[in-house]
């Protein structure tokens, strides 16, 4: 199954070549999670802070369906 | 400690004891309490009734850290409410060092056409404040970048500026109070609800601080001071957030594009998607890689104002290396960007300077832009026609001064029916139809739309604070309200509100902070008094309101957002009205 990842704020400099926002896919046993996507990218855990499936917040037990679209954010902040 | 009246009827000034039931207020509680006490909530917002007062925060001008804020507060010209805007600014910690623990601006000279400056500093001697007025008329009509340098060049070197641009000497509803941030420029803005015209109304250009020799901020328990201070400080030095090269320092507020966009809440073109697709070219990771290529070194950002540890303000460089703007915030990014359709950063960057030129809300300026482009004045992403509008406004001609007057009023000139504001005031860079949360904040705020006022969006999009489904309006009307209460305590503590992301997550930072106060105050707060007194203050802001003739049936957000669904999750704003008169009704 193919996931298409977005990689945001420091996240990036986790994945050589990934560039933020710029979309790539992964490819992950049928009924893999966000956690087992964090673990094949090798994301720290602990610098994973949000995650959005097709524009929506998702926890790391969500299971990835085929096309899903998937935004992953490190601990950030503003106003 | 004093209050500091400055009567600009007759230019005379007064010192006078701080009442007792003054005594243990400080930033927005401070305005607040004096504006609801002081002014007539029917008075016109640019005539001799209207007071403007400035207070620091209770713990600001001590060596508390991200502590330099100073509240601005008095009647809206823009929402006809009441108004408190807060900045980051040494001017903060200039004022209480002084002795100040208000300035209130009273009063109005009958000359028409002159402006003045009060000139403040320490005398020794007496051992106490001395006011001196000077004529500032030479200073007005002019670009602020042009003219602080000279005031700077008149007053010394150590000085701190608040002011007003031509855009409160044209009384503007869009206009703002300018301080001077560490490096001399005219960037930092108590911002919104038009106080700078108040300001102008008052024929007041220039308020000058020299805190040499001053006696600074008495602390009444030094070691409670010092111990929540290090807690303060753990939590913020710890936090992702917060601490040295985490998100605000590395990539600035603007980090909040590309999350926002995801989330599909980023409010595009006068709100009409919520997604825009230039976000990434936009984003606070782009200010990063683009000051990387074009300085030829990563650039961290710095603080506003001293003392601040977070240091979230970014500066964006031209391709040579040469300043464009700073501070690029998230809201001014979004509001001249997305909401414009503009996705260049370096006419982003030139609006945001324009903006700080020439006095204006950098948020009033782009939700303005966005009715005014909707309208067909210029089209969405003509980045050349959007500046020369913001030009038309600083030159004050018929349509800049129309633009000027807010997003609601052009608006309405415009005929237009899509307008995001609400009790007159523009909508910042989130979208209701998305973020259920913040849009309830938008509505009941005693400020009009402000996001600041209760900011959800911290446990609905960020995952701070614990994590809430942003489209559900399950519970946000109590979210908010909470943190309705928890904003109007930590804008009177003196704290940068971007504290509060490591607070909400880290319990002793929390304590921290109300250590620090009661190390101030001498007082015994505990951590559930804060919300208490937070909610008294919103009390006292909601009575004034409701005197000034604005009522439940203003805490709405415009109809069309409550019948045009929002793509891409295609979404409707659908709180109650029950749930938001709740907000205040439970309060
Ligand atoms: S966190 Fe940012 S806005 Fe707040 S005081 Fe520090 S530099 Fe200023």
């Amino acid at each position: 199954m193919i996931a298409r990842v977005r990689l945001f704020a420091n996240l990036v400099q986790y994945c050589p070549g990934a560039k933020v926002g710029q979309p790539f896919d992964v490819e992950l046993a049928a009924g893999g999670t966000l956690a087992d996507l964090i673990a094949h990218l090798k994301l720290p855990r602990d610098q994973v802070k949000v995650i959005f499936v097709n524009g929506i917040g998702a926890p790391p037990d969500h299971v990835i369906q085929p096309g899903d679209e998937i935004g992953i954010f490190s601990p950030i902040g503003g106003g | 400690m004093w209050f500091l009246r400055v009567n600009m009827t007759d230019r005379t000034a007064k010192l006078e004891e701080v009442p007792d039931q003054y005594k243990n207020l400080g930033g927005r509680g401070l305005t607040s309490s004096l504006v609801a006490a002081e002014v007539p909530p029917l008075c016109h917002p640019l005539g001799p009734n209207n007071k403007l007062v400035f207070a620091s925060g209770i713990i600001t001008g001590t060596p508390a850290n991200t502590s330099a804020r100073v509240s601005v507060g008095g009647k809206s010209p823009l929402t006809g409410g009441i108004k408190e805007a807060n900045a980051g600014s040494s001017w903060a910690q200039d004022l209480p060092s002084l002795g100040i623990k208000a300035l209130v601006v009273e009063g109005q000279p009958k000359e028409k056409g002159k402006f003045w400056g009060i000139h403040i500093a320490w005398d020794a001697a007496a051992g106490k404040p001395k006011v001196e007025f000077f004529d500032a008329t030479e200073y007005a009509g002019k670009d602020l970048y042009d003219v602080f340098p000279k005031v700077y060049e008149r007053f010394g070197d150590k000085i701190s500026i608040a002011g007003c641009g031509v855009a409160g000497e044209f009384k503007y509803g869009n206009s703002g109070i300018v301080f001077n941030d560490m490096s001399k420029r005219p960037s930092r803005y108590a911002g919104r609800g038009g106080l700078g015209a108040v300001l102008g109304s008052k024929g007041l250009k220039w308020i000058v601080l020299d805190e040499k020799g001053s006696p600074g901020v008495p602390i009444a328990d030094k070691a409670l001071f010092e111990q929540g201070r290090k807690k303060m400080n753990d939590a913020l030095r710890t936090h992702d957030i917060t601490k040295p090269k985490g998100g605000l320092n590395t990539y600035g507020t603007a980090v909040l594009i590309n999350i926002m966009n995801e989330a599909g809440g980023l409010p595009t073109k006068n709100f009409s998607s919520g997604r825009f697709d230039q976000a990434a070219q936009i984003a606070g990771e782009a200010i990063f890689e683009g000051n990387k290529t074009r300085l030829g070194k990563e650039l961290y950002n710095h603080a506003c104002s001293p003392g601040c540890i977070i240091q979230c303000s970014n500066t964006w460089h031209d391709k040579n290396g040469k300043e464009i703007a700073s501070c690029v915030e998230y809201e001014s990014d979004w509001s001249l960007g997305a909401n414009c359709g503009i996705g260049d950063l370096d006419a982003i960057g030139e609006m945001v300077k324009l903006c700080n030129a020439y006095g204006l809300d950098t948020i009033e300026t782009g939700a303005t832009l966005g009715v005014a482009m909707e309208a067909g004045v210029v089209p969405f992403g003509d980045a050349k026609g959007a500046i020369n509008l913001v030009h038309e406004m600083g030159k004050g001609t018929p349509m800049g001064r129309i633009l000027g007057a807010g997003t609601g009023m052009a608006g309405q000139v415009l005929g237009m029916t899509r307008i995001p504001a609400v009790k007159g005031q523009g909508m910042p860079a989130y979208e209701p139809r998305a973020v259920k949360g913040i849009g309830i904040t938008y509505a009941t705020s005693t400020m009009g739309a402000d996001h600041t006022a209760g900011y959800t969006i911290a446990p609905e999009i960020l995952g701070v604070s614990g994590k809430q489904d942003p489209l559900s309006p399950e519970g946000k009307a109590a979210l908010s309200r909470a943190f309705q209460a928890t904003t109007a305590f930590i804008d009177s503590s003196g704290h940068c509100l971007f504290i509060a992301f490591a607070i909400l997550d880290i319990a002793s930072g929390f304590e921290g902070m109300v250590e620090e106060c009661n190390g101030v105050l001498g007082t015994n707060w505990t951590g559930d008094d804060i919300v208490k007194l937070g909610g008294e203050i919103l009390k006292k802001e909601r009575a004034f309101n409701q005197a000034a003739g604005i009522t439940d049936k203003h805490d709405r957000v415009p109809e069309f957002m409550k019948t045009e669904p929002l793509p891409p999750h295609n979404q409707v704003f659908d709180i109650s009205d029950a749930a938001l008169d709740s907000v205040y009704g439970e309060l």
